[in-house]
């Protein structure tokens, strides 16, 4: 396993929870792991990052500007905000779900959610789009949608680790009542 | 041993635990709460935690506990080091007996702080030896080597981490618990001599804290956290010296430019006292140093002292000559274009954004939907809507309150200075109507202390106590008011009530924000009142009360107005297609926007 992984979203959304899966994952494995994420003022409807860097010889938990594999992003607007860090070839898995802020609403910049997502179609030249609402409805909340963008991304080959890892990590991580709705998450996008 | 993935707070108090400590003292600030949390967690009783009221009551305690013998863990972030101030710095020419280690938690950015000040010079100003964490394990290792030179030493020694090592994960090597250091307590001895500071005492004291530092400076030429790495070539001989998690940063640049990876790093764990020894050697073998830090140019400042001390030629570079920027975080991107930069690579990597981006929307953190300090403040709002009024603000997640279209923070300084702040407004401009907001938790910080004066001194102010029944931005930690301690106690809670009465106040209403016309009654006839006076907005933090309903949004009904988007910035409010829409995966029913609507159309909530 080597892989570096940025995961990005808006404070509250679990981006946590998947970022310690994957850690986890390599945890499992043996492999080295280290990762950095927000907590503080930001978990406030703020913008949030975790960097996930996964294999031997890593010295820093944060990722550079070009370096990341994959770039997992819970929110569009938050995935051009941290689209630097993916690397030429890298793979951006988005959900297009917008979540628009206050101030959006209020007299700050406005959310042209079309711009957004035209740039993300021009300049990431892999990637993946989960529609976030639909995944909601068929998997009965919006709760697992970190699990299903992991899917996603594992489904396009953009991580170094396999399904199996993930299966392992969702059973040594999470209480045995969620297993079933995170694992039936993980597949989700197998169809689509 | 066994391996365990870890946040480095959790690796800094499991490091504590392995190391016997007893007593474990702190209040919370991001970022380092969690140590306390998990000292808590996996400690298991085996250590007394306790979330004091505020950080010199905490460092009290710990050295009461020293003094006795017992190993002492005291945790805060660096401002709250500034109320523990005072009794460290007279710790220090004291002494203690038993370990005291205090865990202080600096925040490069600033990302959840006032400033960007650097526990390395403060542990200088109050010669308090201080240990710098570049890593998960070496956070681990290093807050057990600080024990065991406190009690060696009998001196408080400080280990202060940074935001990236404080909340990074990395899996790491810890001892099993039947490894842990169990540590007895041998008790108070009484002895005048040592522990009644005088000004005789003191100077004695003095001398030997300062001779005892000169002996560790030495010692720390030979400790395994500071060390020079690789080797000098090439026409002019480059090294770079470097701390905490810049090391990492370092290791990462050089690891990408070829035929640099062995560029010479001096990397520093104990920057006081610092390895002068080791700092000469690693100086006199180069032409020119670069030394990338954060925050102050401590590394900087000790090596121009050292080229200066032993005629050394050797160019010392960093913040004070201008090529590390002189504040904010380090990244890995700006280390790397500045060691590029200094050794003549080029670098390839582009850190300038997109022009050709989309404008993205702005997410400064915002007051939860549902929360009670919107209701508390806009009920404030709309009470003294026309008055000369000013509204003192405070630290916790009301500092919030200052976004638009609130806009009810005028001031934040401190813990607790509001209330004060209120009252020196109030001194100068007899004409302004002052409010001072405070939560609960910073009402027990400092917040008391404030009312007295204001009271006695004959101020003329309200002071609106935000009570949520938690210390909710750093994560719910229990305080005085609710009841609850770390021990796992349920006692008598602190009524805050009680105490705003006991100082002499004579109007102190407790009224439920949410409530909202009787909210704007209660302000406006409280703070008519002459003197000091108190609002007790009492409702708890959405994130601890589940939410019952939610509020829904009868298109038939909308006008379209935007009233409630205008007014109460609620998270969960927004505007399709000309109508109000309620996220429900946000909302918590609070009611609020509904009371704001002009036509009825919102409907549904549930108060609670």
């Amino acid at each position: 396993m080597r892989d570096s992984i940025i995961l990005c979203g808006v404070g509250g959304q679990g981006t946590v929870l998947a970022s310690r899966l994957l850690s986890t994952a390599a945890v499992l494995r043996n492999v080295p792991v280290k990762a950095a994420e927000t907590i503080g003022m930001a978990q406030r409807g703020g913008s949030v990052t975790s960097h996930v860097r996964i294999g031997e010889n890593v010295s820093s938990p944060l990722i550079g500007h070009g370096d990341a594999d994959l770039l997992m992003a819970f929110e569009p607007a938050e995935a051009v905000r941290q689209l630097a860090y993916l690397k030429p070839g890298g793979t951006a898995v988005v959900s297009t779900r917008p979540i628009i802020p206050v101030s959006a609403t209020t007299g700050g910049p406005a959310y042209d959610l079309d711009a957004i997502l035209g740039y993300l179609q021009d300049r990431v030249e892999r990637l993946v789009v989960v529609d976030a609402n639909a995944a909601a409805s068929e998997l009965g909340t919006a709760r697992v949608l970190n699990v299903v963008l992991l899917g996603a991304a594992l489904n396009a080959g953009a991580l170094s680790m396999g399904k199996q890892d993930i299966r392992d990590a969702i059973r040594a991580r999470l209480p045995e009542r969620f297993h079933e709705l995170n694992l039936k998450a993980l597949d989700y996008t197998d169809n689509k | 041993m066994h391996k365990e993935f870890l946040m480095g707070n959790e690796a800094i108090a499991l490091g504590a635990l392995a190391a016997g400590v007893n007593v474990v003292a702190g209040y919370p600030g991001t970022p380092s709460t969690e140590v306390l949390e998990s000292a808590t967690k996996y400690g298991d009783g085996r250590a007394y935690v306790e979330w004091s009221t505020n950080e010199k009551a905490a460092m009290e305690v710990a050295a009461g506990a020293a003094y006795a013998g017992a190993r002492c863990l005291v945790t805060c972030k660096q401002v709250g080091l500034n109320v523990a101030a005072d009794p460290l710095m007279s710790l220090e020419y004291i002494g203690v007996k038993g370990g005291l280690v205090v865990m202080v938690a600096d925040d490069p950015g600033p990302i959840s702080s006032q400033t960007e000040q650097d526990t390395r010079t403060f542990a200088q100003f109050a010669k308090v030896p201080v240990f710098d964490p570049s890593s998960v394990r070496e956070a681990y290792e290093m807050v057990q080597a600080a024990f065991a030179l406190s009690e060696r030493e009998h001196t408080p020694v400080i280990l202060r981490a940074t935001t990236r090592v404080d909340h990074g994960y990395e899996a790491i090597d810890v001892a099993d618990r039947d490894e842990w250091q169990s540590h007895d307590v041998e008790g108070f001895v009484r002895d005048a001599a040592r522990w009644v500071i005088f000004p005789r005492l003191s100077v004695a004291n003095h001398a030997k804290i300062e001779q005892r530092n000169a002996r560790l400076s030495q010692e720390f030429s030979r400790c395994a956290h500071n060390f020079v790495e690789g080797i000098a070539c090439g026409d002019v001989r480059r090294g770079i010296a470097t701390h905490g998690i810049n090391y990492a940063y370092v290791r990462e640049a050089l690891g990408g430019m070829e035929g640099h990876e062995n560029t010479p790093v001096l990397k520093v764990g104990t920057p006081f006292p610092f390895p002068q020894d080791l700092a000469v050697e690693f100086l006199a073998g180069l032409d020119e140093v670069l030394c990338v830090e954060e925050l102050d140019p401590v590394l900087e400042r000790a090596l121009l002292q050292a080229c200066g001390r032993h005629g050394l030629k050797t160019s010392v570079r960093g913040k004070l000559s201008g090529d590390i920027p002189p504040s904010g975080e380090n990244t890995v991107d700006s280390v790397r274009a500045a060691v590029a930069s200094f050794l003549g690579v080029e670098n390839t990597r582009t850190t300038e954004a997109d022009a050709s981006a989309p404008q993205l929307p702005v997410r400064p953190p915002v007051l939860c939907a549902g929360c009670p300090h919107r209701a508390s403040f806009y009920a404030v709002k709309k009470a003294m809507q026309g008055k000369k009024t000013i509204f003192c603000g405070d630290i916790g997640c009301y500092t919030l309150g200052n976004a638009h279209p609130l806009d009810m923070v005028d001031t934040c300084l401190c813990m607790g200075a509001g209330i004060t702040i209120a009252q020196g407004v109030c001194h100068v401009e007899p004409d302004t109507a002052c409010f001072a907001f405070v939560g609960d938790s910073t009402f027990f910080a400092s917040g008391i202390t404030g009312v007295v004066n204001a009271y006695y001194n004959q101020a003329d102010l309200t002071v609106v106590v935000l009570d949520n029944s938690t210390t909710a931005m750093t994560g719910h930690q229990p305080h005085p008011g609710t009841g609850r301690t770390m021990m796992g106690q349920v006692v008598e809670a602190v009524s805050i009530e009680a105490v705003l009465r006991g100082i002499g106040l004579t109007t102190v209403e407790t009224i439920n924000p949410f409530d909202h016309e009787r909210a704007v009654q209660t302000v406006r006839r409280v703070s008519s009142e002459p003197g000091v006076k108190a609002i007790i907005f009492k409702s708890p933090c959405v994130m601890l009360a589940r939410p019952q309903a939610t509020s829904v949004v009868d298109v038939s009904r909308c006008v379209g107005c935007r009233r409630c988007i205008r007014e109460l910035g609620c998270p969960a409010l927004s505007f399709e297609d000309g109508k109000a829409r309620i996220d429900e995966t946000q909302c918590s029913g609070c009611t609020l926007c509904e009371q704001v609507c002009p036509v009825g159309a919102i409907g549904g909530g549930e108060r609670l």
